[in-house]
């Protein structure tokens, strides 16, 4: 009795996290439009709704009423796969963030944990599955049966596994401080100190790495190649529309919502807010409350930088791209831990 | 001819056709421009190849000519150089007066530099925008656009076009300046030199774009003499040729400004030409606006230039020669002219021939984008695919005047 009521909860918390999750990453859209918008100097989407507030649902239903167009040539079933799996990778590591601590309903003792899964190997876990995304890219590039779509898919699955690296690297700095690959214990330890804990102050080369290499994960501005509108005319999804484009769409900001997560739990304390345990006392709602908000607005801060940089910077080229990847995120990435070694090694009560 | 001077940035390997593809680059890629096609071959990222491949966009505008009387012929003009119709305005109309041996008076040339200057603002400032845009940086795009619509407003506010405007006529002006013009263009003219300094800290400061344009797509300046480039792209090699400096026309001769050149030839050289132009052709239009003086803004060729509505109304002779002039035209005395001006682009040249009456005999016209694109497949070899973009914007090429 006890698991089926173990699993309807966490049917519950999935289903509630993912909708949370999904009408973040659709009201980004809608803010990188708006503030791309104010950068430029004009308005961006204000139309549907309030202030434009209702035209996510609008690009929803446009990609659903648009025509679904397959090539000819394409390799359909593989086609049809692609932007399944993108998408798929991108949302299976939403199970892992906490969200917040646990928080208790008032004048009842049920608590709830703000997370839906605490396992030991979260960090790989994370590794793992955003690393299959690029077969969705890659397989995409490939099915469409397009040569620009072929070089967007190239191109993606290069910078991607190059850029893994540095990104996989500048973790292992974390992993040393902390000791463990469960998020949540990364975040309690982070706790304390009124915030100087955090670990971007331990090692904010390593925090730099991490944003460089997760920028190029993501595909996004100054890293955008694999879709370089430009020179690809869209990169590996030129032959998408309607519903399959829009998963791509979808994956991509669901990726750039879960590396701002990361990194939010990684370097800037996770939930932790400053005093907030001095003033609300631990283990509280408002404490748990609070904690929360405190997380979603520093993965905001995150994604608003993403947006600031497309407003603001051009694109490297494929070889650079490489270059700086390799020669300089690399070796940077091993000097981070060389860096923190030496710490650990000096102080080891850290 | 060969690019021998400069080798490429990177060594092509000759290698078996079946590791190389080839990728048809336009007619419809955001980035060619309008309707350019490349036949492109690659060897993985790096191009073996390009071949521009055009005339998705002929219209046929040099045989229309011969079929439309002379001050028609102005408004076929308008089409081929979208971006500066006022210079193709400007070197149609100074070939017919050229033939026609009219005197223009200081007024109307003035205007004419003015007006001149401020489209070639106008027309960098979309080549910046677009320039930026291939390489990334999409926010210069909009400062662009948003400088060049107020440009687009003065141009509008005297001819009444904003693309098409048709402004200059033979021997004259359409009609003088409207009344506060001058404040608005010094409006214009005060801010506009904090928007390039904007430019510049968009763009010209920043490490990757730099990355992206030094040392891509380089040419010698013998080369360039040699494939006859012309405007910014010959003066970013290095080469001092200006026909506002050379072989001045219109009053440019009264105009202190200077001809920027940059030594070396890539991508970058040519941008930074193209914003030191922009601050000269600022300077020149300042000087122009501080000497309008009062005066006629049409000569004095009642046979040629259409009256005064004023004077229809109440001059019996003026009233005949409009309808002469709009019925059946002008009559050109026999001879041919060939005359180049300085346009945004490069040398704009008309070439019109005439067996005397209202019609010309042949009009051509050498377009600075068509001989500039002619280097592009030597330019593009050896680089890679992001640098033909990079390539093609620092051509500054527009569609409109290659096909004609």
């Amino acid at each position: 009795m006890d698991t089926a009521i173990d699993i309807a909860l966490k049917f519950a918390a999935i289903t509630v996290a993912f909708v949370v999750v999904l009408l973040i990453v659709a009201y980004t859209v809608l803010a990188e439009r708006r503030v791309l918008g104010f950068i430029q100097g004009r308005l961006g989407p204000n139309r549907v709704g309030y202030g434009g507030m209702l035209q996510p649902f609008a690009d929803l239903l446009k990609f659903i009423l648009k025509e679904d167009i397959v090539p000819d040539k394409s390799t359909r079933f593989v086609y049809f796969l692609a932007p399944v799996i993108a998408t798929m990778a991108a949302l299976m590591t939403m199970i892992v963030y906490p969200f917040g601590p646990d928080i208790r309903i008032p004048f009842t003792s049920i608590t709830i944990p703000l997370v839906i899964a605490r396992f030991d190997v979260a960090l790989l876990y994370v590794l793992g599955v955003t690393s299959v995304g690029v077969y969705g890219i890659m397989l995409a590039g490939w099915s469409s049966n397009n040569k620009y779509s072929l070089m967007g898919g190239l191109r993606a699955s290069a910078q991607m596994i190059s850029y893994e690296l540095a990104l996989g690297l500048s973790l292992v700095g974390v992993i040393m401080l902390a000791g463990t690959l469960e998020l949540g214990r990364i975040v309690e330890m982070q706790s304390g100190w009124h915030g100087l804990r955090w670990f971007i102050f331990f090692q904010p080369l390593g925090f730099i790495i991490y944003l460089t290499a997760a920028i190029a994960e993501t595909n996004r501005i100054p890293f955008d190649l694999p879709e370089a509108e430009t020179e690809l005319v869209a990169g590996y999804h030129t032959e998408y529309s309607a519903m399959k484009f829009a998963l791509f769409f979808l994956a991509e900001y669901i990726n750039m919502f879960t590396v701002s997560m990361l990194a939010t739990t990684l370097f800037l304390g996770g939930w932790n807010v400053p005093f907030a345990e001095d003033i609300f006392g631990r283990g509280t709602f408002l404490f748990g409350l609070v904690s929360a908000v405190g997380f979603i607005l520093k993965v905001i801060f995150f994604l608003f930088l993403y947006i600031w940089l497309r407003g603001t910077l051009p694109r490297f080229r494929f070889d650079q791209l490489m270059n700086f990847g390799w020669k300089i995120l690399l070796p940077l990435a091993l000097l981070n831990i060389f860096i923190i070694a030496t710490l650990i090694f000096v102080f080891p009560n850290l | 001819m060969s690019s021998a001077t400069i080798p490429p940035q990177f060594e092509i390997v000759d290698r078996p056709l079946d590791t190389q593809m080839t990728i048809s680059m336009g007619p419809q890629h955001p980035s060619t421009h309008g309707v350019l096609r490349l036949e492109l071959v690659l060897d993985g990222e790096l191009v073996v190849k390009a071949t521009p491949d055009i005339g998705y966009l002929h219209t046929g505008m040099e045989k229309l000519f011969e079929y439309k009387k002379y001050q028609q012929g102005i408004v076929i003009t308008d089409r081929m150089d979208y971006l500066n119709p006022l210079g193709n305005n400007l070197a149609y109309v100074m070939a017919a007066e050229k033939l026609l041996g009219l005197e223009i008076p200081e007024r109307a040339l003035t205007i004419r530099v003015l007006m001149c200057e401020l489209q070639r603002i106008a027309s960098h400032l979309v080549w910046l925008g677009t320039h930026a845009l291939d390489i990334g940086a999409m926010t210069v795009f909009f400062y662009c656009f948003r400088e060049r619509e107020k440009i687009l407003n003065l141009i509008e506010a005297a001819s009444g076009g904003r693309l098409t405007p048709s402004y200059f006529r033979i021997g004259g002006l359409m009609m003088d300046l409207p009344a506060g013009f001058e404040n608005r263009c010094k409006q214009f003219l005060n801010d506009f030199p904090q928007a390039v300094e904007e430019f510049h800290k968009l763009l010209t400061g920043n490490k990757i774009f730099q990355r992206r344009t030094q040392g891509i797509g380089r040419i010698s300046a013998e080369d360039a003499i040699d494939w006859g480039l012309s405007g910014p792209c010959l003066r970013g090699s290095g080469v001092n040729l200006d026909i506002r400096r050379a072989n001045p026309y219109s009053s440019y001769e009264q105009y202190d400004f200077e001809v920027p050149t940059e030594p070396d030839g890539d991508v970058w050289a040519r941008y930074m030409v193209r914003m030191r132009e922009l601050k000269e052709s600022h300077k020149i239009s300042v000087q122009a606006l501080s000497r309008l003086q009062p005066g006629p803004v049409k000569a004095d060729a009642p046979k040629v230039v259409l009256p005064d509505r004023e004077a229809m109304k109440s001059h019996m002779d003026a009233l005949i020669h409009h309808f002469l002039i709009v019925t059946e035209g002008f009559d050109v005395p026999a001879g041919e002219v060939y005359l180049p001006i300085e346009a945004s682009k490069g040398e704009l040249g008309v070439y019109m021939k005439s067996d005397g009456g209202a019609k010309p005999n042949r009009v051509h016209v050498r377009g600075p984008s068509f001989v500039n694109l002619s280097v592009l497949p030597v330019m593009s070899e050896g680089e890679m695919v992001a640098d033909i973009v990079a390539i093609i914007g620092s051509l500054d090429i527009v569609l409109g005047e290659i096909d004609r």
